[in-house]
This record gives C-alpha cells, structure tokens and sequence, in this order.
C-alpha cells in the first residue's frame, strides 16, 4: 500500500510539472494558433541559464533571471519571426512548422554549449526528503507540486481577472472580432508566448532536481510528455491540460512503479505509456477530453 | 500549382530522355562515398514524395513518417533474413511494401478522424511508440542492435558485391554502383505514379480536402475514405523508402528511425515546397545532402571544426543543422511555397522579360494563385 501512495504521490509531482509545461502550449494555442514545438528547447534554454548563473547570482536570482530572459526569448521569437508570417488562422500552421525550425536552431546550439555534462541547478532543496506519514518523498517533489498549484493558480487568475485575460480569451474565441473590439493581437500573442517561456523556464527547475541527477540536453525531450497532457485534455482549454497532466503523470509513475507486473509491455514502457494513453484517448474523442466540437463554417 | 514539373517534362520527352541518360552516368565516374549520397537523396525522396501527397496535398500534418519507414525496413530485413521466414528478397520487399501500407490503414480510425495539429502529435505517439517495439520486440528486430539486412536479388542478379567482381565499361560494379540503378527505379516509379495521383482525380479530391472538408464532402468526396487513403499510400511510398534505405545501409537500428527523422522529412518537403513531386525531391537532396557534404568538407570549411575536435567548436553535423533549422525558418516566413515555388517565380519572371524584345503590348502578370496572393513581398 506505501508503495502504491507512493508512486500515486510520485505521479502527482510529475503531473504537476507537467502541467506547467502543458499550460504553456495551451497558453500560445489559445493566443496564436501555434503548436510551439520549440517548447522543449525554451525549457531548456532556462535551464541553462540557472545552471551557469547560480554560482554568481545565487539560485534565487538565477531563477528569475531566468524566467524573465525565457519568457523575453519567447515572446521575442513570437514578435519578431511567427508574427511576420500573418496572423491569421491559416498562417497559424505553418507557424507551427517554423516552431521545428527554430527548435532545430535552439536545441543544436544548447546541446553543443551542455554537451555530455549533466549541470546542478543549485536548487535548495538538494536530496532531502521528508516523512508523510507513511510515505517518503523527496522536497524536490513536494516543491513541485507546491510552486506548480500557486503559479497554475495564478495564471488561471490572469486569465480570469485580467484586461490581458480577457483580450486573449477573445482573440482565441474569434480573431476578427477581437481586432475590431480594440485588441492589440500581436501584443496579446507575444504576451501569452512570454507567459508560456516563464512557465518552461519554471519547469525546468524540476524536472532537473532530485531524483533527476541534473540538466542534461535531454532534459527538453522529457518536455515532450507534456504535449500528450495538451492534447489528451483539449488544445484550447486550460483545465484540460491540467487534468491531462495528471493522468499523464499517474499514468507514467504507476506503470514504472508496477513495471516487473507490467512486464508483457517491455522494459522502459513508462516512457511511451504518455503517448499511449493519448492515441486511445483521441480514438475516442479527436479533439481531446475538454476540446469542443467546433462547428463546420463554409 | 502541385505538378508543373513532371507535366512540363513529359511535353517534351527529349528531356526526359536526356536526364534519364545524366542519370545513368554517375556510376561510371564517381566513387562509393557520392553514389551513397545519391542513393540516400533517392531513398529520402521516395519518403519525401509520400509525405508531400500526405501533409502538402491532402493537408494532413504527419510527423509519424520515421514509424512507416521502419516498418518498410524491418519488414523487408525480417521476411528475407535469417531469423525469420527468409523469402525471396524480391518477395520480401514486395510483402514489406504492402505491410508499410497495412500499418498505415491500421492507423485509419485516428488518421480519419483526427485534424491538424492534433493528427500530428497523434503520430508523434507512433514514433514512441514504434521506437518501443523496435528496442523489446528481440526476436524479430534484433533489439537495440538492429539487424543486418540481406540483399536483394532478382533473377539471380544480386544487388551486393559479387565475388568474381562484375564490369561494367571497365568500371567494377559493386553495391553502390548496382544500388543506385535499383534506387534510379524505384525513384522514377514513384515520380510517375505520384505525378499521376496528383493530377487524377484523387490529388484534385485530396486537395479539395485540405482546402475545405465541408465544401468537399459537399462535391461528393468521401471524406474519411480519402483521409485514410492518404494514409495508407503515403505510408506505402515510406515502405519502399525504408526497404531502400535498409538495403544501402545493409543494416537497421532502432535509434535511426527516431522523431529526428520524421521532422527531417518534414523539413524536407517544407523547403522543397509543399504538395509537389520536385519539390519534394530537391528538399530531400537538400536535407540529406548537407550533413555529408559538410562532414566530409569540414576542414575546407570556414568557421567549421573538423569532426571530433575541441568541445564547444561547432562541428560540421551541428553546422549542417544550423543551416537547415534556418532554412526552414527561412523559408516558411519568405517563400512559403519553398524551393519548387522560387523556381516557378524565378521561370515566370525570365517568362515575361523575353517576349518585350518583338515590342508587343506587355504581357499582363500571370494571376496569383490565392496560396501565393500574400500582402507581404518577398524579399531574397
């Protein structure tokens, strides 16, 4: 039973870090249209902010150095090169496809500068962990899902509360519409595009803490499970991807947690398990658990 | 606007005949290291071609490319190879073909029904998934190590190095030599019969899906029939790919066919141009091309490191990667219809500069096709 709340509890701090990574991608959708494919590389670029200036600057001014240059990195990326190709829904694909590209650009200049080296991000939290009860788990998973509820909170509260918020809920609801209301798209975009970078760069921190042994060039990739978490709950909606994460999350720690039962399915399993669950979850709903049906126009 | 070239072409056929012939020549003048650059081109752009038909005819966004050409490979090692039934290679690579296809119309419940961006993460699933096969699956994919793949044989005539070694004009035929006339087949079969679905009817119904499926169901396409069917032949066309692919590598592992190389044949039918042949082909050139070109020029290169040098040098993969990431970014923000769509501009433009000289009233612009007619210019 501990190793079930365990793993349950190893899931939730997954999902929860997840959920940032996923929020974002729901965050530029709903702004842009876009799929940021590049998403990965910005976690990383991050990442590698904190692990080269947390010697001088300390883990908490690295940090937000870090998200603040991530998020200038993304809304710049979405200001200056997606916006040149339109922005209009139909340009918003092949937008998507530039995203590739300048994930190529990123990532092979990231991996060059890390290298085989596997970079401490000087977190505070280091390996310690902590009793509940019955269970052990890591800081670094309680954190997670700590700092993961209070900024999924407020972001959820931007959305709500805000003037941005609102233009960005309408601009997503009909882009004409919104531009003729008064709505800076470009703005709203960029600014949706910078929220998701700061969201990454904020991911990053967890996903290369304990138990991870530190950022590695491959730390991005394991980014790429949140894009089943976006799908699963529905591209344009932010609780959908909340609720992705999770089941995205459970689901991978409970199959590595039960892996010698699991074992017909193949060594590593947890690590594709994310995809299959979406595959099956869009067999029966194409656009995902909270997507809407969108109604045909001619 | 998907078929200029091969219509062009065959309007005249002394240049077919002529290209045909350039074709045939590099064998007899050019050592195994650009035969195998060419036999990779032509591999990539029978891969590419399928994926243009999918993604740029038929709108359908595909990133599970890698998983099509991994069955086609594998399919072809295992039904000719020891283990595993060992039939005739010719056989086996027929069987592979068709298996690639069965693979794609197993996929059909998703690929009919699921859309855009949507569809493409679903078969970012097949590439994770597939790579996962490939690695547990041992007894039929050899595991992390791969297997080695038998070579072809037709009538007796082997597609390897033959012990009594073969001359041809003076020239010993080895693998690459015989190789590139199989991939020169291939390449031509599959220009051909895509050209051919392009302009039939299936390219105009595929094409009136991307455009608009509601005004397509309309007009009397069936919408989930065709979306499948581009599936299955699109993954059809990756299977002859991947048996190419496997025969000039003469051996197959699962780390190949990563998500790197779906969005390597992404990149390639995006700078090629989407939805046409040549495009298609040109980008595949261009992708596959790079990289071994710059790795095998690095030290004539500036700015460049020879491969394995200091830590932190940019190396010629790296370089080759720069450039093709920029390429791509390139060239969807300023010529989105990518390579074959600047050689049309750049005909057009020599078009209408030559009939000035007999002082005839000035030919009115060609009118834009609505794809092209963006308010932006374009600028070099």
């Amino acid at each position: 039973m501990t190793g079930f709340l365990d793993n349950v509890l190893n899931g939730l701090a997954l999902g929860a870090v997840y959920a940032l990574v996923a929020l974002g991608f729901v965050v530029m959708f709903k702004a842009s249209g876009v799929l940021n494919f590049a998403h990965g590389s910005l976690l990383l670029f991050g990442g590698y902010l904190i692990a080269v200036l947390h010697d001088d600057l300390g883990f908490a001014g690295a940090l937000a150095l870090a998200v603040l240059a991530t998020a200038a990195l993304a809304g710049a990326l979405d200001r200056f090169l997606l916006q040149r190709g339109g922005l209009d829904e139909q340009s918003a694909h092949i937008q998507t496809i530039v995203t590739i590209g300048i994930d190529i650009l990123l990532f092979t200049d990231l991996a060059r500068r890390i290298g085989g080296d596997l970079l401490p991000l000087g977190d505070p939290w280091g390996d310690a962990v902590t009793e509940l009860g019955p269970v052990t788990v890591a800081d670094s998973r309680l954190a997670a899902i700590v700092v993961s509820t209070v900024v999924i909170g407020t972001v959820f509260a931007l959305f709500r509360f805000t003037s941005w918020g609102l233009s960005l809920r309408a601009a997503a609801e009909d882009l004409e519409a919104a531009a003729l209301m008064g709505v800076r798209l470009g703005r709203v975009r960029a600014g949706g595009w910078a929220l998701a970078g700061a969201l990454a760069a904020l991911a990053a921190v967890f996903l290369a803490s304990f138990p991870a042994p530190g950022l590695e060039r491959t730390t991005g990739q394991i980014a790429l499970h949140a894009f089943p978490a976006a799908i699963l709950g529905g591209l344009a909606s932010p609780v959908g991807a909340l609720a992705g994460s999770l089941l995205i999350g459970l689901t991978e720690a409970l199959v590595v947690g039960y892996q010698s039962e699991l074992h017909v399915l193949g060594e590593g399993f947890g690590d594709v398990a994310p995809y299959a669950v979406m595959l099956l979850v869009l067999l029966v709903r194409p656009t995902g658990l909270f997507g809407g049906k969108g109604a045909a126009r001619v | 606007m998907s078929d200029r070239l091969p219509g062009a072409l065959t309007r005249r056929p002394a240049r077919i005949l002529l290209l045909a012939v350039a074709l045939c020549l590099p064998p007899f003048y050019l050592d195994a290291f650009w035969l195998r650059i060419g036999l990779f081109s032509m591999a990539a752009a029978i891969g590419a071609v399928g994926l243009s038909l999918l993604s740029g005819t038929a709108g359908q966004l595909s990133l599970g490319h890698a998983f099509f050409l991994a069955v086609g490979a594998y399919g072809y090692a295992y039904l000719a190879g020891e283990p595993g039934p060992g039939l005739p290679p010719v056989i086996a690579a027929v069987l592979a073909v068709l298996l690639a296809g069965a693979a794609g119309g197993l996929f059909s419940p998703v690929a009919g029904r699921v859309k855009g961006i949507y569809l493409g993460i679903a078969t970012l699933a097949l590439v994770f998934l597939g790579h996962h096969v490939l690695l547990t699956a041992d007894s039929v994919t050899g595991g992390f190590n791969g297997r080695s793949v038998p070579p072809l044989e037709l009538g007796g005539f082997a597609f390897a190095a033959s012990d009594p070694e073969l001359v041809v004009l003076g020239v010993p035929f080895g693998a690459e030599e015989r190789l590139w006339f199989l991939g020169l087949a291939l390449f031509a079969f599959t220009w051909f019969t895509a050209g051919g679905l392009l302009r039939g009817r299936p390219g105009r119904a595929l094409a009136a899906l991307r455009d608009s499926e509601t005004a397509a169901a309309v007009m009397g396409v069936d919408v989930a029939r065709h979306r499948s069917a581009a599936f299955v032949v699109s993954s059809m066309y990756a299977g002859l790919a991947g048996v190419l692919l496997a025969l000039a590598f003469r051996r197959v592992v699962p780390d190949y066919f990563s998500l790197a190389l779906s969005i390597d044949y992404l990149a390639m039918i995006v700078i090629g141009g989407l939805g046409s042949v040549a495009g298609a082909t040109a980008g595949a050139v261009f992708v596959t091309a790079l990289p071994l070109l710059m790795t095998r020029y690095a030290d004539q290169l500036p700015l460049v490191a020879a491969p394995g040098s200091t830590e932190g040098a940019v190396g010629p993969t790296e370089a080759a990667r720069y450039l093709y990431g920029a390429a791509i970014v390139l060239v969807l923000l300023y010529a989105p219809d990518g390579l074959h769509g600047l050689a049309r501009r750049v005909r057009e433009h020599l078009r209408r500069r030559r009939p000035r000289t007999p002082a005839t009233d000035p030919v009115p612009p060609p009118p834009q096709p609505a794809a092209a007619a963006r308010p932006k210019e374009h600028t070099p």
